[in-house]
């Protein structure tokens, strides 16, 4: 069987997760194919550690499937979650026992070899030195690096960490970065929760944005910068008239004044269009450059102004739509 | 990390079934997590001390006149056999149903309060699993509670008074070998009761996630029933109470031996351990684990 033929390591179909009156979770769909780091992205609350518990079979979805590799944890249990690994908010284990006893736990339950692989996973994350040391005593670095042994002792397919960067000093960010990039390079499929938004930009190839328990935008990444719309900044000789003729000019979008000359959003054919204005103007461009928007501005402006971007977002993707990009609705 | 991250080899990825492990193992590991806890040793050491400090105070005022209290208590100082019967009979009531739901109020819910049920759970073992090892984990528990506290009992009795026959509730003398037997033997039939106090107490340790509401619950619950017993015009349920259970090991010390009360105890207490532990499993099936 080829890979695009084996079931994707996490299918989502309307998972919905309501407690009394909140509604945690609503609607969502996932894809997560095989060979993706994949970002899921949102602001605190917004439902992804509710979800990833949904997906790993801690909580029962209200409606809606979820299956990893083809396989339903809340009908098929642990068996489901053969070749996945990983953790939901802050990895746990038990304070009075030393990590390597702890690993030694989970290698019981886990079967098969893991406990052959205990000395490895404990190089691995570098906690080797501290392995005979109880975990009560660990920072939380330590114990982030000891949830990844963990995790690496199943030999895992699917790997699914929720902010494995959260707590961690600069270096051990850095660290715990180039440990799931080499991880991904390895063939190990990433699913990463995170709200560190330099984190996903510089791991994940393939993103789903979440808010207030709705998927807002689910593709990848490059793309959803492309929707973000092609940004451009000048700086002209007179900045305050440069504004006026941009607002003027068809094609020409979102023209703002800024600290040092006039944002803008356009095609590039009304860019050269807006040159040609602007000589006829009489005004002298200094600076016409395109910026690219971050990941963070689009970050924002999905989460937080729905109506603009998202809805222009929407759009694109209605007039492209592709088996690799979804942007869902938000109404 | 950095540099060993870089050059060490992680495990590769593989799509072959891994050997998923036995109940068996979980339940050895769940005892070993048992035996790295000092709150474990807390209930083990109150019924060891108590049978201790009972013998040792016996000895100090060596009191030969207390005929008037059990059959079991006159001859304290005659044999040392008499000793784990009558602490039996002391700690049956409160302490040893304290000690075991020290541990069955506490499995679960501990493991809530830790966070590490998500830990476990999303490992290679079924919650069935999870909850039988555990299950069995705390009546292994208060099995070791009882067992240990009535070795030492008698170890205690024999060497301050001697390993000679006594009498049982009937009159009757029994030879010191059979009446050892007989002690452990009503050790073991105590353990009826006492194995619905500890299915009580994970279902509270289950339903409740709390260690201390499931704790002081199962012990409350013991409490109540007592109460219950004493509270005139209500004779007619005394019988099916599980406190009242307690004293089943009775008939074994009686000549012939009665077994009507052991069989009675044994029906009554499975009404009350049953649906306990069924409605743990369940419970424990079915919840969503989002602590932690």
């Amino acid at each position: 069987m080829s890979d695009a033929a084996l079931p994707p390591p996490v299918k989502a179909r309307g998972l919905v997760k309501r407690y009394k009156e909140v509604l945690a979770v609503d609607h969502i769909d996932l894809n997560v194919r095989a060979g993706d780091v994949y970002g899921f992205l949102g602001p605190n609350g917004a439902g992804k550690t509710t979800t990833l518990r949904m997906a790993l079979g801690l909580i029962t979805p209200t409606e809606g499937t979820v299956e990893l590799f083809g396989r339903d944890p809340m009908r098929q249990g642990a068996r489901a979650l053969e070749g996945v690994a990983g953790f939901v908010e802050a990895p746990r284990f038990y304070p009075y026992l030393t990590g390597r006893k702890n690993l030694e736990l989970l290698a019981a339950l886990d079967g098969d070899d893991a406990s052959t692989r205990i000395d490895e996973v404990l190089d691995v994350v570098e906690l080797a030195p501290r392995g005979g040391h109880r975990v009560g005593g660990y920072s939380h670095g330590m114990r982030q690096r000891l949830g990844i042994a963990s995790a690496l002792l199943r030999r895992p397919r699917l790997l699914v960490l929720d902010e494995p960067a959260t707590g961690l000093d600069p270096a051990g960010m850095r660290d715990m970065r180039r440990l799931i990039r080499r991880l991904a390079d390895e063939g190990i499929t990433v699913l990463l929760s995170s709200h560190q938004l330099p984190e996903v930009q510089e791991l994940c190839d393939r993103v789903a944005i979440v808010d207030s328990g709705r998927v807002v935008y689910e593709g990848a990444l490059s793309d959803l910068r492309r929707q973000g719309g092609a940004g451009y900044r000048l700086r002209s000789t007179d900045d305050k008239r440069a504004l006026e003729v941009l607002r003027a000019q068809p094609g020409i979008e979102h023209a703002l004044a800024e600290e040092h000359g006039v944002g803008f959003q356009a095609e590039e054919s009304a860019v050269a269009e807006l040159s040609l204005a602007l000589g006829r103007a009489g005004i002298g461009i200094l600076v016409l450059a395109p910026e690219l928007a971050t990941l963070e501005d689009l970050f924002f402006r999905l989460t937080e102004d729905r109506d603009g971007f998202g809805s222009s977002t929407r759009e694109a993707a209605e007039e492209s739509p592709s088996d690799t990009e979804r942007l869902v609705s938000t109404q | 990390m950095s540099t060993v991250a870089a050059s060490a080899h992680a495990p590769a990825a593989r799509a072959t079934r891994p050997r998923r492990p036995s109940t068996a193992t979980v339940y050895r590991w769940e005892l070993r997590k048992l035996v790295s806890q000092k709150r474990t040793y807390l209930g083990l050491g109150l019924v060891v001390i108590l049978p201790l400090f009972f013998v040792i105070f016996q000895n100090v005022h060596q009191r030969h006149d207390r005929g008037g209290d059990n059959i079991f208590a006159a001859q304290i100082t005659q044999s040392g056999l008499a000793t784990p019967v009558l602490m039996l009979l002391f700690l049956s009531v409160f302490m040893l149903p304290l000690a075991a739901a020290l541990v069955a109020g506490d499995v679960v819910a501990a493991e809530d309060g830790n966070g590490t049920l998500k830990t476990i759970l999303t490992r290679s073992v079924n919650r069935g699993q999870v909850f039988a090892a555990k299950a069995l984990a705390a009546v292994t528990y208060a099995t070791l509670a009882v067992f240990l506290s009535a070795a030492v009992a008698t170890v205690a009795g024999i060497a301050s008074w001697g390993f000679l026959s006594v009498r049982t509730f009937s009159g009757t003398i029994v030879s010191a070998p059979e009446a050892l037997l007989l002690v452990f033997a009503a050790n073991a039939i105590y353990l009826i009761p006492l194995m619905a106090v500890v299915a009580i107490g994970v279902l509270l340790s289950t339903a409740t996630r709390n260690s201390a509401a499931a704790v002081v619950g199962t012990v409350g619950f013991v409490i109540l029933l007592f109460i219950v017993a004493q509270i005139p015009g209500l004779e007619g349920i005394k019988p099916y109470l599980l406190t009242e259970q307690f004293e089943n090991w009775h008939g074994l010390l009686r000549t012939p031996t009665d077994w009507a009360p052991i069989a009675h105890s044994a029906w009554v207490c499975a009404l009350y351990g049953v649906p306990a532990l069924f409605a743990a499993y369940l419970v424990f099936l079915r919840r969503d684990v989002a602590g932690g």
